[in-house]
């Protein structure tokens, strides 16, 4: 930058720096960065309205019990705080979530982007982006009035509670379709043509092309989109709220209703509770823990989003 | 092609036609996607057949109701106006800061900085963040802490933090888009670098910010969860008239109606549910069109 100041105008004395500072452009500037500095602002704000709240709980109940018992009751007398039920329910929901999601996502953003023709994408991209507008709570509806009584009928052996996680799950995994397709063709189309190229030209078939080349190339991009989607059906609400229940008993069974950390945050949210009383507290407490395991997945997303751009670019 | 064969031998070098597996694995490839669109086309038929019943003037006008005996005519008015109120300023606060967020990040932020870095990994991970999470924020702090109460403006500052790395990311892909040879003409003609912003870069990645925002206000209005915390839960029968006022908005009048035991109530909601369908697939299909019809290739 030094050198710039020195340069003159050919046969006259006058500088080619710049006459006067910009003060404008850095006033415009310093905004722009404001903007920016508020979404530094929403994470100090979550950490800072769960960690409060959180500490006062575990003032008055033990980690131990938290942590070691399998009683979940935090709204009923006596109060019970082994989050174990809620959080088995929560991996429950996510694995029925993404049996569904996986398969279909990555074979949607094979098709998409392997495969389909321009004319084909422009018709189903928007049927994918539709699918990621729908208000979970309409998926709720759906689960709890269609799907249920469905599955009931079609497979009368499962015994379905008019609330379970087995129709919830299946709907939070339809949910989370547009994200691992979406995300996963992204990675796909940034892996190069040569390497398409040169895979045809040893002769391999399209087929082989897909699943042995590209998909192997994209994998972290497609592994990150997967977390990304892992962590979105973790956190979803309306769902479960609707369609899974709030029952909190400790079981593994998918027939069965069961309140996952999402919804019993809904249940006792929803719910008029006094400030400073422990159960307003466990809200704060449940909502830190789903919140770290989400950050930790998140995290971990965004690290091999950004890791695995520096690949191609 | 056919004619060729391997020198010294009569081994065809042609492919014989394609092979089963290929189909079928193209085929599987298809259906996943058409699992998809039947699904949705399931979905809508659906409820559109369980809310026909009540599909009326009476759910746009009148107030909610869980009665039996107001069943015919109750409506969900109330959550309509809040939806309405509550997006509007989110509208106004989400998108330009969103959008001024995006610019800096894009056309100042300097990569190989930590700090810039870290800006972009921490709007990476409040985008995935659970929105009821963004929910206990507003309950612990904006409620409670700010002492703004379960307010119209509570709602709509919550919701605001909660688009706003939407906002962010999908406005950063249109002013990315742009290629750099349009700043370099600009800057190379004098314009200083703001200069360039404001009248070339904005104005030529306008329908991406466009459709980027729409489809995150289409999530902001389809959101419930963070309004469970907010007392936006109990069935509010009136209208919000100022920021300070309380308020329900849709989804989660939807919420209360079909969790409702009572199936007269639940055709209400099902009736509810088509209105706000019907809302985000104009908001949808506008996006879709403004993409397609306006969007540059350079």
């Amino acid at each position: 930058m030094a050198a710039q100041h020195r340069a003159t105008a050919p046969g006259t004395g006058r500088s080619l720096a710049r006459s006067r500072p910009r003060y404008g452009e850095t006033v415009i500037k310093t905004l722009l960065l404001a903007a920016t500095l508020v979404s530094i602002l929403t994470t100090v704000g979550i950490i800072y309205s769960l960690v409060e709240p959180t500490i006062e709980f575990f003032q008055a109940v033990r980690v131990a019990e938290f942590f070691g018992s399998l009683d979940w009751g935090p709204l009923i007398k006596p109060p019970t705080f082994g989050v174990w039920p809620i959080v088995v329910a929560t991996l429950e929901i996510t694995v029925i979530a993404v049996v569904v999601a996986v398969p279909l996502g990555l074979a949607a953003a094979i098709y998409l982007s392997e495969y389909a023709k321009p004319r084909v994408r422009r018709f189903f991209k928007p049927v994918l982006e539709i699918l990621a507008g729908v208000p979970t709570v309409v998926f709720g509806y759906f689960a709890l009035t269609f799907v249920t009584p469905l599955l009931n009928d079609v497979f009368p052996f499962l015994q379905l509670e008019a609330k379970n996680a087995l129709a919830a799950g299946l709907l939070v995994g339809i949910m989370i379709i547009p994200i691992v397709a979406s995300l996963s063709e992204d990675a796909m189309a940034a892996v190069p043509n040569g390497l398409r190229e040169g895979s045809f030209a040893l002769g391999a078939s399209k087929m082989l092309t897909s699943v042995r080349v590209v998909v192997p190339a994209a994998f972290s991009g497609i592994v990150a989109a997967v977390i990304l989607a892992v962590s979105r059906a973790a956190g979803e609400t309306m769902i479960v709220a609707v369609a899974g229940g709030f029952k909190s008993i400790f079981t593994f069974d998918p027939t069965s209703e069961m309140a996952t950390m999402a919804a019993f945050i809904a249940q006792a949210g929803a719910g008029d509770l006094s400030t400073g009383s422990i159960p307003y507290k466990t809200i704060f407490a449940v909502g830190s823990l789903l919140f770290v395991i989400t950050f930790v997945m998140n995290w971990f997303s965004a690290r091999m989003v950004q890791k695995y751009r520096e690949v191609y670019d | 092609m056919a004619f060729l064969s391997t020198p010294a031998s009569n081994v065809s070098l042609a492919g014989r036609g394609r092979p089963l597996k290929e189909h079928l694995f193209r085929i599987a490839l298809l259906s996943s996607l058409a699992i998809a669109m039947v699904f949705l086309g399931v979905l809508l038929v659906y409820v559109v057949t369980q809310g026909w019943p009540r599909l009326d003037l009476n759910l746009l006008q009148n107030f909610p109701s869980l009665r039996t005996v107001n069943a015919a005519t109750a409506g969900v008015l109330s959550g309509i106006m809040g939806t309405i109120w509550v997006v509007a300023l989110t509208a106004l606060m989400a998108l330009p800061t969103g959008i001024l967020a995006a610019v800096y990040l894009e056309e100042y932020a300097d990569n190989t900085k930590w700090y810039n870095r870290l800006l972009e990994l921490n709007i990476a991970n409040l985008a995935a963040v659970p929105s009821i999470v963004y929910g206990i924020l507003g309950l612990g702090v904006i409620s409670r802490g700010f002492g703004l109460g379960p307010s119209v403006i509570t709602g709509a500052i919550t919701l605001s933090l909660l688009v706003l790395p939407i906002v962010i990311i999908s406005s950063r892909e249109a002013i990315k888009a742009v290629p750099p040879s349009i700043r370099e003409g600009s800057l190379a003609l004098g314009a200083t670098q703001w200069q360039t912003i404001w009248r070339q870069v904005l104005p030529a990645s306008v329908p991406g910010i466009a459709t980027g925002s729409i489809l995150a206000l289409s999530r902001a209005i389809g959101e419930a969860a963070p309004f469970l915390l907010l007392g936006a839960a109990t069935l509010v029968r009136f209208n919000p008239d100022g920021l300070s006022s309380s308020f329900s908005v849709l989804p989660v009048q939807i919420y209360n109606l079909i969790t409702n035991s009572r199936p007269e109530v639940q055709v209400v909601g099902a009736a509810a549910i088509v209105i706000l369908l019907v809302i985000l697939l104009l908001m949808n299909s506008v996006a879709i069109w403004l993409r397609n019809r306006y969007q540059k290739r350079w």
